[in-house]
């Protein structure tokens, strides 16, 4: 199993925080992991992104150029990395914030009302865990459990947002689930 | 999987590896793509007793940590390209002066500010001097998070074994990129009671300097500065990858040899007779591994986040003719596709 992932969105969307988090759930299940944010000029508004691959086998180059899975928060990114997605690989996207209609018929794709879901949850800050949490499901990558298993790891000292994170994981899977 | 192992970027390692090496002195001034290293420090060394200092500019950083140095420390700064031109200068001061430090240079694009995306165009100034005047430096290139911390404390272990600034070059992905690692305490003596400026009670005074008038002096010190070069050159460190029965070998550091290595892989289960020789020591570069692979093979190439520094040492050991290369500039980050186009 090897997973390519690249994670982007709008700087203020949590990509860091999810790819972060997806790294981490790979890494508590055994499997070999790396991440590379895209790093300093990013601001609330401009563009984030983030490399992860998580492998059954040792990873040597952790630079993904074409994903075998692509999860996009905002149309601008889908705009710049859906060419890149590798033919058979799966999109994940945030259909709250994407209107357009995704042309390609080669790969699998998977739309997910992020910013609705999240806001029935209290805030669209949460979108990021919604999407992960129907990523779990709809691909498997990572178990929801780890993903909630590891949000304390990477808010020490925020320990409060362990709650509506962890709500909005479960929500973002039973959607998944729900739409099957 | 082991519970020590952690999920941590490349500076933080480099970071915490120095902490348990025994480093207890940091200066440093902030800039991209490593200051999560220098916030690191500030936050865990005074937690084992240390000393951080954000120094008023880089300057001010490099010649706090020759300061330490005299006194015994162990002592180190980082910085990112523009910031290590700035501490040329007290880098050779300590060569001459016979100084341990580390130095780490989490390089990013250039020159000048350039920008703050990972590159490797700062080879020549590691390697070559940087500073003015005859020293070397030991250079050690790590290629994932877990060499960030395991080199950094190998750097504090030779700098204090020649009595000699050591520097980490890494580019600035491998700050940034996060992958387990394991941090493990680093213990090693160092005989620094018979150097340090620690008061001169009952002993001979002692001098730390790198100015010497007569020539004779100074010639002398060189002399013996260059008998302890020759004696670094021991610590000549490579890694090779499917290099045995190799015909074409891709020679690369850093980030670029994690590219190259999957290139290799990929080449190799299409039956390609690919190899990767990574040098661990910039300098010295083991030169004598590899100019007996390089007769093995029919074709090298070398692979580099910059307009081509290191294939120079590679085109000085195995001649111009075998010797092709591939360079991104700017940040931008080599492209498999490219690479193996080039190779067949």
């Amino acid at each position: 199993m090897r997973e390519e992932i690249i994670v982007a969105g709008f700087g203020g969307q949590g990509i860091l925080f999810a790819g972060k988090l997806l790294t981490w759930a790979g890494l508590i299940e055994g499997k070999k992991v790396t991440c590379i944010p895209s790093y300093g000029a990013e601001m609330r508004g401009g563009t984030a992104n983030c490399h992860v691959i998580i492998s059954t086998q040792e990873i040597s180059s952790p630079v993904v150029d074409n994903p075998t899975l692509l999860i996009v928060l905002n149309e601008q990114s889908l705009e710049k990395f859906l060419p890149r997605l590798r033919e058979g690989g799966a999109l994940v996207y945030n259909s709250s914030l994407i209107e357009k209609e995704i042309t390609r018929k080669d790969v699998e794709i998977f739309s997910v009302p992020a910013n609705e879901l999240a806001e029935e949850l209290g805030h669209t800050l949460l979108a990021n865990m919604i999407i992960l949490g129907a990523l779990a499901y709809y691909k498997k990558v990572v178990e929801l459990e780890s993903l909630i298993k590891c949000l304390p790891n990477l808010l020490v000292g925020k320990e409060k947002f362990i709650e509506p994170n962890t709500r909005a994981l479960r929500r973002g899977y039973e959607f998944a689930r729900d739409k099957r | 999987m082991s519970s020590s192992r952690i999920l941590i970027s490349g500076n933080e390692a480099v970071g915490e590896g120095a902490i348990k090496a025994g480093c207890r002195f940091y200066a440093g001034y902030p800039i991209t793509p490593q200051n999560e290293l220098t916030a690191y420090m500030a936050k865990r060394l005074p937690e084992v007793g240390g000393v951080f200092i954000q120094a008023e500019s880089e300057l001010a950083a490099i010649n706090m940590v020759l300061g330490a140095s005299a006194a015994g420390a162990r002592a180190m700064t980082t910085s990112s390209s523009p910031g290590i031109s700035l501490m040329q200068e007290a880098i050779s001061y300590m060569a001459g002066m016979e100084l341990p430090a580390v130095i780490v240079n989490i390089m990013r694009g250039g020159p000048g500010l350039g920008n703050i995306a990972g590159a490797q165009g700062d080879y020549f100034q590691a390697t070559k001097g940087g500073g003015h005047g005859d020293y070397r430096l030991i250079v050690l290139a790590p290629s994932c998070v877990q060499e960030m911390a395991d080199f950094t404390q190998k750097a504090f272990y030779l700098a204090f074994k020649y009595k000699n600034p050591v520097m980490v070059l890494a580019d600035g992905y491998l700050g940034q990129m996060m992958e387990p690692a394991e941090i493990k305490e680093f213990n090693f003596e160092d005989d620094s009671p018979s150097w340090r400026l620690d008061g001169a009670e009952g002993r001979e005074p002692r001098l730390f300097r790198s100015l010497y008038l007569p020539v004779e002096d100074l010639e002398g010190l060189n002399i013996r500065l260059q008998k302890k070069y020759t004696e670094m050159r021991r610590e000549e460190t490579w890694r090779e990858y499917y290099t045995e029965d190799a015909e074409a070998l891709l020679v690369a550091y850093g980030t670029c040899a994690r590219v190259c290595r999957e290139v290799v892989r990929l080449g190799r289960e299409e039956g390609r007779k690919w190899g990767l020789f990574q040098p661990i020591t910039l300098w010295p570069y083991p030169e004598r591994r590899l100019k007996e692979l390089g007769r093995k093979v029919s074709k090298v190439l070398v692979v580099e986040m910059s307009s081509g520094q290191m294939v120079e040492d590679v085109r000085r050991i195995l001649g111009e003719e075998k010797v092709g290369f591939y360079g991104r500039m700017g940040g931008a980050l080599p492209v498999k596709e490219e690479i193996w186009k080039k190779l067949i």
